[in-house]
């Protein structure tokens, strides 16, 4: 334990002096003073805040982890209670993240490799089953609003989509831009433990149901198929004044800092902001918790271990 | 004839039904209607709200601070600076508990600095091994309450270790320990004001009763804006959610004190504090225990809550494990939350019980045995310890900490559990889902959208006026006035159709528990531990099986509201059926009435006024859960309240849907309270 850490140390030291020669002058040292990172209720985003966690710790910073509501977090980010978010999702956080770096203190700290889709869709069995044939392009659901209906849809056709608070009337809208009302209702669950009982629920019956999911998950293991709407183009959500009457577009999946980071951390900040996943690597870290049954820490070990190349390109 | 004479209430009912529908038929729902729905005047009140707090807090008082780390001047304001050193106050006590039991190095450097404690890695507090924590407990148990409180603490703190939930629990225990002693103090402090002062008592009340019946959703977000993000708002967010019953019941307590024991103490020539500590404290103790076992469970209750805000423990791992849907293991961590509550509230209570002997001629040894004892507990552990280090070589030592991933886990046996419940079940309960979301609870929840706001003002202020008065109608108008002013009556509406369902069924189910446990004394004892036990173990856990039998519908937020409110109207229904005089009962014997005509004739009116006061709570647990149901997925004030934690107003937002759920059940306590003292009144019991 000591000696590693007294290893770790040599490390930084010795970066830090090659940086200093390099650069030819003086690099000022990061603060001891511990960097935040925040821990939400889902696994990657867990198991990958102990993984930036321990690329920080390697480059001997200090480390505190605190739990928070995944929106609340941005205001806790501009006042410096938190000092990083490593997965600001586009379309989920995208306002909550733009609401708080309106009022000063937060700031874009680069984008991951990773680009996420935020979409309705089907479990894999909804496909495989053939449950309602020519998904999954939209325009099969015309036909099989009764596979998809629920007890308190009255007939009619469910979307299960996640709560107002992530994307308000947007798949509302679409439901009639589409020339679906008639079909179909949107019900808003509560969050993301609601959307995943349903699908586990549905999954046993092998049920039809069509809900809100996002990609990279952890449902990306047991398959799950987003359906093809019109592709989405500029402007063609009501909000920017088209018909909405699109899908959503593949987003991007950002990194947001407290505006003091750079200054009192350079170098864990040069990393940070190098630092990239790709989709695939975001899947691995979910997978260990929510496959292999690794705890959190655990798992972000495991991961570091196995891919110490990939990280170590983050912190030179 | 003679039977309207004599109930001249009816009639006034009856009449008031009568324009209740009239105006529900002669009302024409438009939007421009002023009797269909009222103009939102408060609409621009969030804002402003919102804007002003986020006023005194970032700009109002500048202060220039230089920050040595970023080279550079820092804007700040005065109260910001002021609530940031509150806050860090509370933290430092925080992690000085949490450090003693799962060890750290943060006490270190609130004295030093952490330039120095990374330089010098000794600078880190060890952790006290659980087996010296359990052991000190159980002495403790042992010295407060004898040989079956050890046992308990025993079992609790062993079954926290060897299931490895050990640092967790540590975690929530440390935040516990502030805030439940805090609110305690809180609490007894301003219920000793309201005693000594009527104009304090009179400005408390209706913040108390707010705060009461605010769900604790819409403060989280005004919390971390003034206090930040961690351990401390949680704590602070459980200290708002759990003084006000301390205060009740402390100023309950100390009113009930008979002016003879004052006098007695003012003969002995006691001084105004001595008054007040040696005597009237000591004599209202029971009541000020009851609130004393209330904070306990309330605080415990908040630990889930207070992780969506910072707070590290228990309660963070059980949404964990939730959103991975491991409903085993959310239940083996819900055990944990009510093993550390029903301990604390065993031991705080052995500790108020504890008589001092004064008279008692002891040696040294002997008044000291149990602090050796605990001393000597210390040391073995430590020895322990160090044993353990020797034996167990896959760096694991059990007789140090148990790791969680090295626990035992029931998991399996409890995942299966609640597969075999799906796998059997859903087919028959989609039948009965499909039937009560289709004929009761669809019909309902439109019946309360058609109505239109002039006749739901004429039937809620009629009723309050024929129970209490016009003074009650007039408050009970006053309150509905502002929800109907704000954009979200509507909203309310729903919020009040899901609350009146689950009152309802929780009522009835409570009454039948109730009067069917209270008939045996140990019925009476085991029900009320069942109340204890669901009262703090976190509705989240049964809210997933909720949703894979009944998915996201109005029935699963209605069951889990009638799961929690049933709590308090059983409770009250046992309490008022146990405390009916034994002579009255016994003259009801001899008079000649059978069991069911006891029932009837005597015991449920006798206590009828308490069970008012548990219909009364059932309201208000019945609205707390149906806004936590926005978890689940609903339309009402909830999803807005979870809405605003993410909103660009979302402390103004939060704060306002907050007051019209408090609202809405103030209303309704308004006139449950008064008919409860009226017949207090006729009966003769107040």
């Amino acid at each position: 334990m000591n000696f590693s850490k007294l290893r770790n140390k040599l490390t930084a030291g010795a970066f830090a002096l090659v940086l200093a020669t390099v650069a030819g002058q003086a690099i000022a040292a990061d603060s001891k003073k511990p960097i935040v990172i925040p821990t939400h209720n889902w696994s990657s985003q867990v198991v990958m805040a102990y993984v930036i966690g321990g690329i920080f710790e390697s480059m001997g910073n200090n480390v505190d982890y605190k739990p928070a509501d995944s929106q609340a977090v941005y205001e806790a980010i501009r006042l410096g209670d938190i000092t990083i978010s490593h997965e600001v999702w586009q379309s989920t956080f995208g306002k909550s993240f733009y609401n708080a770096m309106a009022k000063g203190g937060v700031i874009d700290a680069g984008t991951h490799a990773a680009t996420t889709l935020e979409e309705m869709g089907v479990p894999q069995y909804v496909i495989d089953d053939n449950l309602c044939p020519g998904l999954p392009n939209w325009e099969a659901l015309k036909n099989c609003k009764d596979v998809f209906a629920s007890a308190d849809s009255q007939g009619k056709g469910r979307w299960l989509e996640g709560p107002q608070s992530w994307h308000g009337d947007l798949m509302p809208v679409r439901v009639k831009a589409l020339g679906l009302g008639d079909d179909y209702v949107v019900k808003f669950a509560g969050g993301a433990d609601a959307i995943w009982a349903e699908l586990a629920s549905a999954k046993k019956e092998g049920r039809g149901i069509i809900t809100f999911n996002w990609t990279p998950n952890f449902t990306d293991a047991e398959g799950f198929v987003f359906i093809e709407f019109p592709e989405y183009s500029d402007g063609c959500r009501v909000a920017d004044g088209g018909d909405g009457a699109c899908g959503s577009p593949k987003g991007w999946l950002k990194k947001a800092a407290n505006y003091k980071f750079p200054k009192t951390h350079p170098a864990a900040y040069t990393a940070f902001s190098k630092m990239s996943f790709t989709t695939g690597q975001i899947g691995q870290m979910a997978a260990l918790v929510d496959v292999d049954k690794l705890s959190h820490q655990d798992a972000a070990k495991k991961w570091l271990a196995d891919n110490e190349a990939v990280w170590k390109s983050f912190t030179m | 004839m003679n039977f309207l004479s004599d109930h001249p209430k009816l009639v006034q009912f009856a009449g008031l039904l009568v324009v209740f529908f009239i105006l529900q038929f002669a009302i024409s729902p438009s939007d421009s209607n002023f009797l269909w729905r009222l103009p939102a005047f408060l609409a621009a009140v969030p804002e402003m709200l919102n804007s002003s707090v986020e006023y005194a807090m970032f700009e109002w008082m500048p202060i220039q601070t230089y920050n040595v780390e970023i080279e550079d001047y820092e804007e700040s304001a005065l109260l910001m600076e002021v609530t940031r050193s509150m806050s860090r106050s509370v933290l430092f006590c925080i992690e000085f508990i949490r450090e003693i039991l799962v060890g750290g190095q943060k006490t270190i450097v609130a004295f030093t600095s952490w330039d120095f404690v990374s330089e010098n890695d000794w600078a880190y507090w060890p952790a006290l091994p659980w087996t010296v924590v359990a052991g000190v407990g159980v002495t403790l148990g042992y010295a407060l309450n004898g040989r079956w409180l050890a046992v308990l603490v025993g079992c609790a703190t062993t079954y926290i270790a060897v299931f490895g939930q050990w640092e967790p629990a540590m975690e929530t225990l440390s935040f516990v320990l502030i805030a439940a002693p805090a609110s305690v103090l809180l609490g007894v402090i301003l219920a000793v004001v309201a005693f000594k002062s009527r104009a304090f008592e009179t400005a408390l009340m209706p913040l108390l009763n707010v705060a009461q019946t605010m769900p604790h959703f819409s403060y989280l977000v005004p919390v971390t804006v003034f206090f930040g993000v961690g351990d401390h708002a949680g704590a602070i967010a459980t200290v708002i959610f759990a003084t006000p019953p301390m205060i009740r019941l402390t100023l309950l307590g100390l009113k009930g004190v008979s002016p003879e024991v004052l006098e007695a103490g003012e003969m002995n020539g006691c001084n105004k504090v001595q008054l007040m500590f040696k005597v009237l404290i000591p004599t209202a103790r029971h009541d000020i225990l009851v609130g004393v076992n209330q904070v306990i469970m309330q605080c415990l209750a908040m630990a889930v809550i207070a992780s969506f805000i910072g707070a590290k423990g228990l309660g963070f791992n059980l949404l964990l494990a939730l959103n991975q849907l491991r409903i085993g293991q959310a239940l083996e961590l819900g055990i944990c939350i009510v093993l550390i509550a029903v301990v604390l509230d065993k031991l705080s209570l052995g500790w108020a019980n504890k008589q001092i002997d004064y008279f008692a001629d002891l040696s040294f040894v002997e008044r000291h045995k149990y602090s050796l004892i605990m001393v000597a507990i210390l040391v073995i552990g430590i020895v322990l310890a160090g044993i353990g280090s020797l034996i167990f070589k896959d760096g694991i030592n059990y007789f140090y900490l148990i790791p969680h991933n090295q626990g035992l886990t029931t998991e399996d046996f409890w995942q299966s559990g609640v597969d075999w419940i799906v796998d059997n079940w859903y087919s028959n309960l989609q039948v009965f889902n499909v039937g009560l979301i289709v004929n009761v609870l669809i019909p309902m929840k439109n019946a309360y959208l058609s109505m239109p706001v002039a006749a739901t003002f004429v039937l809620v202020m009629g009723i309050a006026y024929i129970v209490g008065g016009i003074r009650s109608s007039l408050v009970v108008g006053g309150l509905l006035l502002f929800i109907a002013s704000t954009e979200w009556w509507d909203r309310a509406l729903i919020t009040a159709y899901m609350a009146t369902f689950g009152v309802v069924v929780s009522a009835t189910i409570g009454l039948i528990t109730g009067s069917l446990c209270a008939q045996n004394r140990f019925a009476t004892k085991a029900i009320l531990l069942v109340c204890d036990t669901f009262q703090t173990f976190p509705s989240f856990i049964y809210l997933i099986p909720v949703i894979m039998l009944f998915g996201v519908t109005d029935t699963s937020v209605l069951i889990a509201v009638i799961i929690y409110a049933t709590i308090p109207a059983t409770r009250y229904t046992v309490e008022g059926l146990s405390n009916v005089p034994q002579s009255l009962q016994d003259a009801g014997s001899m008079s000649g009435v059978n069991r069911m005509q006891r029932w009837l004739q005597i015991e449920l009116p006798l206590a009828f006024p308490h069970i008012m006061l548990g219909v009364n709570q059932t309201v208000v647990f019945a609205l707390f859960m149906v806004i936590i149901g926005a978890m689940i997925g609903t339309d009402d004030l909830g999803q807005l309240i979870l809405k605003s934690l993410s909103d660009e107003f979302g402390i103004g937002n939060g704060l306002m849907l907050g007051l019209c759920v408090a609202f809405i059940g103030l209303a309704v306590d308004q006139i449950l309270r008064t008919w409860a003292s009226e017949r207090k009144k006729a009966l003769g019991v107040a």
